[in-house]
C-alpha cells in the first residue's frame, strides 16, 4: 500500500507546479460556466415549468461540474500512460514490484486530484458570490452535504476505473486515438457532462441512469442542489459501488491478460 | 542461475508496401509476416558470471533480455530465474533484479532525479539505513552529486544514463540485465560505467548480463560471451574464442558476423 502512496505523492506534488495549465483551465472553466448558466437561463424563462429542477439547483450543478472538472471529464485521460504503451517504456513499469493496475490507478486519481485542488477554489469562492439564482447555492441540508462528498469521492474512483479500461484496451489496439474518441463522446453524452441527465426524455433518463457513466458527477452533482429524492439517492449510491466493483475488477482482468500478450514497441 | 531451455518468441508484423493505395487495401485485408524473433534459444548463467550477449541489429537480443525480466512472455520453452519463472512471478521476481534500458528512460521526466529515487525505494520497500548506504556508494562510485537535485529532462544522455545505472541497481539486485548501458556515452562516461558495473560484480556478486554494440564493453566486461544471430545461438565461448591476434575488436566481430551469415 505504501508504494501507491507514494505513486500517489510524487504525481500529486508534481501535478501542483503547472502553475500556467492551472490558470488557463479556471479562465476556460469561467467563460464555460457562464455561457451555459446564461443558456439554461434562456431555457428558463421560455418556459420555466418544463424544468426538471429548480434554476438554483442547474445553476449549482453547472457550477460544482466547472470547479471539479478535472476529477470528472472522461476525456482528461493521462497521455504519458498512452505514451509508455505507443512508445514501449511499459518495460520500465512492468520491471516495477509493483502491480501495474493499481500504479496506474494510485497515479490518475492524484493528477486528477492537484488539477481539482489549483482549480476548484477560485471557481467556487466567485460562483458563490453570485446573485442567487445564477450562483452556486449552499447545499440543499447538512445530510445532503455529506452524501455529497461521499459520492464525490466514489464518482472520481468510478472516472479513474473507467478510464483505466480505455488505458488497458490501448495494449490491443497499439494506437488509443480512436478508442479515446469514442469513449470520450459517449462518455460526455451519458455521464451527463453535456446536459444534466434530468433534461432527457423521462424513457431516455431511465435506462441512462443505470449506465456506468452516470455513476460519476450525475449522482454527487444532483445530490448537492437536493434535486433527487431519498429513494432515488440511495439506489445512485448503490449503483456507483456497483459499477465501481464490477469496472475495476473487469479491468484488472484484462490488466492480467493484456500482460500475457504485451509486446514493447520500438525495439 | 539462470537457465532457458528451446524458448521461442516470436511477433507477429502488418506490412504494406509503401503508397495510398495499399494504404487503402490494409484497410480491408492485412498481411502478416511472422518474425521468429527468438528460435530454440537455450542457456544456462551461473551466478555471479558477466556475460556479453552480442549480435547484429533485430537479433533478439533485447527481446531475450525482456523474457528474462518477466516483461514478455514466451510463446514455447522454459525460462528460470533462481527458481523463478519471471512472466508466471513477475512482482516477486522484479524484486530481486535490476535493469537498464540504454535508450528508454525511467527517471520521471519532471521531478529532480532525487525524487524518482525516494518513490524507488518505497516501490521496492528499501529499509531506509540500506537506501542510505546504496544511495552514498552509487553516488560516489558514478559522481552523481551535482546531478540528483536536478530535474531529469534538463541532464544529458550521459549524466541521465548515469543515474539510470544508480536507479536500478538501488534495491542491490542479485541479477543486474543491461540492454546497451553505454549507448551515447562519453569516453569518460563509459570508462565510469564500465568500472562501475566491475566494481559491482566483484564487491557484490551480481550476476551481469549485457547487450551491447560498443564491442569494448564486451572486451573490458564479459568473461563470457554469447553470440545471438537471427534469433538462434550461433557461439557460446569467451572473447580468445573470436579474437584472432592484430584485429581489432570490431573487425573481428564485424568478421564473425559475416561468417555467421547473420
Amino acid at each position: 500500500m505504501k508504494k501507491y502512496l507514494s505513486f500517489f505523492r510524487l504525481r500529486f506534488t508534481m501535478g501542483l507546479q503547472y502553475r500556467a495549465a492551472a490558470l488557463g483551465g479556471i479562465t476556460t472553466q469561467f467563460a464555460w460556466g457562464f455561457m451555459e448558466i446564461m443558456i439554461f437561463a434562456a431555457f428558463h424563462r421560455a418556459d420555466a415549468g418544463a424544468f426538471p429542477m429548480s434554476f438554483s439547483a442547474t445553476a449549482s450543478y453547472l457550477w460544482l461540474q466547472q470547479a471539479f472538472l478535472a476529477l470528472f471529464a472522461v476525456w482528461m485521460m493521462e497521455n504519458e500512460i498512452f505514451d509508455t504503451i505507443v512508445n514501449g517504456d511499459i518495460a520500465y513499469e512492468m520491471c516495477r514490484p509493483v502491480s501495474v493496475y493499481r500504479m496506474w490507478f494510485a497515479r490518475s486519481i492524484a493528477t486528477r486530484l492537484s488539477r481539482a485542488v489549483l482549480r476548484s477554489f477560485p471557481i467556487l469562492i466567485v460562483a458563490a458570490l453570485l446573485p442567487h439564482p445564477y450562483g452556486l447555492a449552499a447545499p440543499a441540508s447538512l445530510k445532503h452535504f455529506v452524501l455529497f462528498l461521499i459520492t464525490l469521492v466514489l464518482g472520481l474512483l468510478m472516472t479513474v476505473s473507467l478510464c483505466m479500461l480505455v488505458y488497458i484496451l490501448a495494449f490491443f489496439t497499439i494506437s488509443p486515438a480512436g478508442l479515446r474518441l469514442i469513449f470520450d463522446s459517449a462518455s460526455d453524452f451519458f455521464a451527463g457532462a453535456l446536459i444534466p441527465l434530468p433534461f432527457f426524455p423521462e424513457k431516455m433518463q431511465r435506462i441512462m441512469e443505470l449506465l456506468p457513466f452516470a455513476s460519476m458527477q450525475n449522482v454527487p452533482l444532483r445530490i448537492y442542489g437536493g434535486s433527487m429524492s431519498s429513494c432515488e439517492m440511495k439506489r445512485a449510491v448503490f449503483l456507483q459501488v456497483f459499477w465501481l466493483i464490477a469496472i475495476t475488477f473487469a479491468g484488472n482482468a484484462l490488466c492480467r491478460l493484456a500482460q500475457k500478450r504485451v509486446t514493447v514497441q520500438g525495439g | 542461475m539462470i537457465t532457458m531451455e528451446h524458448v521461442c518468441k516470436s511477433y507477429k508484423i502488418a506490412k504494406r508496401n509503401a503508397g495510398f493505395g495499399e494504404a487503402l487495401k490494409a484497410l480491408f485485408h492485412r498481411e502478416y509476416e511472422v518474425i521468429r524473433a527468438l528460435d530454440n534459444v537455450t542457456f544456462t548463467i551461473g551466478d555471479g558470471e558477466m556475460v556479453g550477449y552480442i549480435g547484429p541489429n533485430g537479433a533478439g537480443k533485447s527481446s531475450t533480455i525482456k523474457i528474462l525480466s518477466g516483461i514478455l512472455t514466451p510463446d514455447h520453452g522454459t525460462v528460470l530465474v533462481d527458481g523463478r519463472v519471471p512472466y508466471k512471478d513477475r512482482i516477486r521476481h522484479v524484486q530481486e533484479i535490476g535493469v537498464v534500458f540504454g535508450q528508454r528512460s525511467q527517471l520521471w521526466w519532471d521531478v529532480p532525479v532525487i525524487d524518482s529515487f525516494e518513490l524507488l525505494k518505497d516501490i521496492y520497500s528499501i529499509t531506509e539505513p540500506l537506501y542510505r548506504q546504496s544511495l552514498e556508494e552509487l553516488t560516489e562510485l558514478l559522481n552523481l552529486t551535482e546531478l540528483l537535485r536536478s530535474p531529469a529532462r534538463q541532464l544529458s544522455l550521459g549524466q541521465r544514463m548515469r543515474c539510470e545505472i544508480a536507479a536500478s541497481l538501488l534495491h542491490r539486485p542479485r541479477i543486474l540485465f543491461l540492454d546497451e548501458p553505454t549507448i551515447g556515452l562519453d569516453a569518460v562516461s563509459k570508462l565510469a560505467v564500465r568500472d562501475f558495473i566491475l566494481k559491482q560484480n566483484q564487491t557484490h556478486g551480481t550476476t551481469v548480463i549485457l547487450t551491447t554494440h560498443d564491442m569494448q564493453d564486451i572486451e573490458a566486461l564479459a568473461s563470457r560471451i554469447i553470440l545471438i544471430g537471427k534469433g538462434r545461438i550461433l557461439m557460446d565461448g569467451t572473447i580468445n574464442d573470436i579474437k584472432r591476434g592484430g584485429e581489432n575488436i570490431d573487425e573481428t566481430v564485424a568478421e564473425l558476423y559475416r561468417s555467421y551469415d547473420i
